[in-house]
């Protein structure tokens, strides 16, 4: 379980997070929805101490992250940003050797070109492994990515607005991918996400942030709500129910 | 052809440079002009590697291929702070101080800098590389401009000296300094070991360097120190050459083409020897010393620049 408690950031004297405090159940999907700007992704950012938190603790399993080893933090926690621009050179199955990392130090062995193989084969990627990075279409470097992820073997996920610039078929194919990760292999995953409709329908619990707060958190049934959503997007969202699921209507 | 052979064929065109040199058109007084042979390959084998090791580091910690350390004028301040320590003391200190303890002093005043810079570095959330550049470009013309400032208020005598021994170039190679360099350079090397496996993770980014466990401000700072001790070591011994390091840096990415860093470090180290020996061979058996070694690099690099920048190669 993550803990994060009194987190706050300031950026210049701007606060964009002002004392969050939550937790994020294991084995499910949480997640982070809101308005631009809200502070989605200083959040994730903070958990995942890709940026440093000016007041507050943050607990993974226990253990205050400031205080773990960053090559052992690597082992529980990995993060994917939404922009992976990168100038290096790299094929898929390059970059996917990376995720083993926090293991190998660069040196792979035996069980590590066994991870490698089970990420390229649970993202489909055996086909385009020896291509680079650069010749692949945005759904497939999101895959690849997503593979680099899942070759680093973490307990927890933390992602960036995965679904970023990705037509309908790249996007649901990701997040089934995701919840295959909870449901087959136990992960948690936290995403920051703009398309409530996904989140309504993949996610077990979201967290909605408006303007550095938490606004709310709970279950998906509890926050995708008309009120609820009303408050966080200043906006009226029509909310059907079709095969089970809550769809928002809002265009 | 791989990266492995590319490396290896890059080794034996230097060693043949360099039996070239050493060896081309002996004659004389053999016992005279072999050892300063030697020492002028030794000395060029130093600054090259020395640029190349320095650029390629420097190029992967802020993740682009234009900064290089000269860019960012910290040869420039080696030479600025060689001259602050003439106009502090004159000349006469500079002949009384052992040119070792001169040079160590300089060191440290390069290494304060880069640390200095480390801080700049991680100014704010976010390095912003057009910021960096900038600064740069205004520290170097800082730097060089201060040090004509002081050259000019120095006594004409003085200044002779003092410019004698400040830029001890190829063919007035101070020998002390050579084996001096040695010593620094392999505690450089064996400094830089345990840092080696962390580059080809830094070159993927900071927020996946984090993301992987690399602890990723510890390691960019002693990086920087590395950095700062080996463009002290090349420009003490051949001087400020601007655009060395970037060309033979990117040269190294453009021709091996791997992101492995054992490689690209050593490719970029041979590239540059070969550059500088055939450069110098060039200088003195072709122009006898009608031009220098400078324009002739500038000039070579500058074409294969351009003929990059037409190719347009996209992937990188």
């Amino acid at each position: 379980m993550v803990k994060i408690k009194g987190v706050s950031k300031a950026y210049n004297r701007k606060s964009v997070i002002q004392n969050a405090t939550l937790s994020i159940p294991k084995g499910k999907i949480t997640s982070f929805i809101g308005p631009n700007g809200a502070g989605k992704s200083t959040l994730i950012s903070m958990i995942s101490r890709l940026i440093a938190k000016d007041e507050g603790i943050i607990l993974i399993d226990g253990q205050d992250i400031t205080e773990i080893k960053d090559s052992e933090l690597a082992k529980k926690i990995s993060i994917l940003k939404q922009s992976n621009s990168m100038n290096v050179k790299l094929t898929v199955r390059e970059l996917i050797t990376f995720g083993r990392f926090p293991y190998s130090k660069g040196n792979l062995k035996k069980e590590d070109w066994e991870k490698v193989e089970e990420a390229i084969a649970y993202m489909e990627l055996e086909d385009i492994q020896h291509k680079f990075l650069d010749e692949l279409s945005g759904g497939q470097r999101q895959r690849a990515y997503i593979a680099m992820v899942l070759a680093q073997d973490t307990e927890y996920i933390l992602l960036d607005e995965p679904l970023n610039n990705l037509d309908m078929r790249h996007a649901t194919q990701i997040m089934k991918t995701l919840r295959r990760l909870v449901d087959e292999l136990g992960k948690t995953i936290v995403i920051v996400i703009h398309d409530i409709n996904f989140a309504s329908c993949y996610s077990d619990e979201i967290v909605a942030i408006k303007d550095g707060k938490i606004v709310k958190q709970g279950p998906t049934c509890d926050v995708i709500d008309q009120c609820v959503l009303k408050d966080i997007y200043d906006m009226d969202i029509d909310i059907k129910e079709i095969d089970n699921q809550r769809i928002c209507v809002y265009y | 052809m791989g990266y492995k052979k590319k490396t290896i064929t890059l080794a034996i065109v230097a060693i043949l440079l360099a039996v070239l040199f050493i060896f081309y058109d002996l004659t004389g007084n053999i016992n005279y002009i072999l050892p300063r042979r030697i020492m002028k390959v030794v000395a060029i084998i130093i600054t090259g590697g020395a640029i190349a090791f320095s650029t390629t580091i420097f190029m992967t910690i802020t993740n682009n291929r234009i900064l290089t350390p000269s860019i960012m004028g910290i040869d420039q301040l080696y030479v600025l702070t060689q001259t602050f320590i003439i106009f502090l003391f004159g000349s006469r200190s500079l002949v009384m101080m052992s040119s070792t303890l001169n040079y160590l002093i300089s060191i440290i005043v390069m290494v304060v800098f880069a640390l200095l810079f480390y801080r700049l570095l991680f100014r704010g959330e976010r390095n912003n590389i057009y910021f960096l550049l900038l600064i740069g470009m205004i520290l170097g013309t800082f730097f060089s401009s201060f040090t004509s400032f002081m050259q000019v208020l120095i006594d004409p005598n003085e200044f002779m000296i003092a410019q004698d021994k400040m830029f001890a170039s190829i063919n007035n190679i101070n020998t002390d300094l050579v084996y001096v360099s040695i010593i620094l350079l392999t505690g450089v090397v064996l400094y830089f070991i345990p840092y080696y496996k962390y580059l080809d993770v830094i070159a993927l980014g900071q927020d996946h360097a984090i993301n992987l466990g690399v602890p990723y401000h510890y390691v960019v700072k002693r990086l920087l120190i590395i950095v700062a001790v080996l463009i002290s070591i090349a420009t003490a011994l051949i001087g400020p050459i601007t655009f060395l390091g970037l060309l033979v840096v990117n040269i190294a990415h453009e021709f091996l083409k791997t992101y492995r860093h054992f490689y690209l470090i050593l490719g970029s180290i041979l590239i540059s020897v070969i550059a500088l020996l055939g450069g110098e061979f060039i200088v003195e058996r072709v122009f006898t010393f009608q031009t220098t070694l400078s324009v002739i690099i500038n000039f070579v690099g500058g074409i294969y620049f351009i003929y990059l920048l037409l190719k347009e190669n996209k992937s990188w």
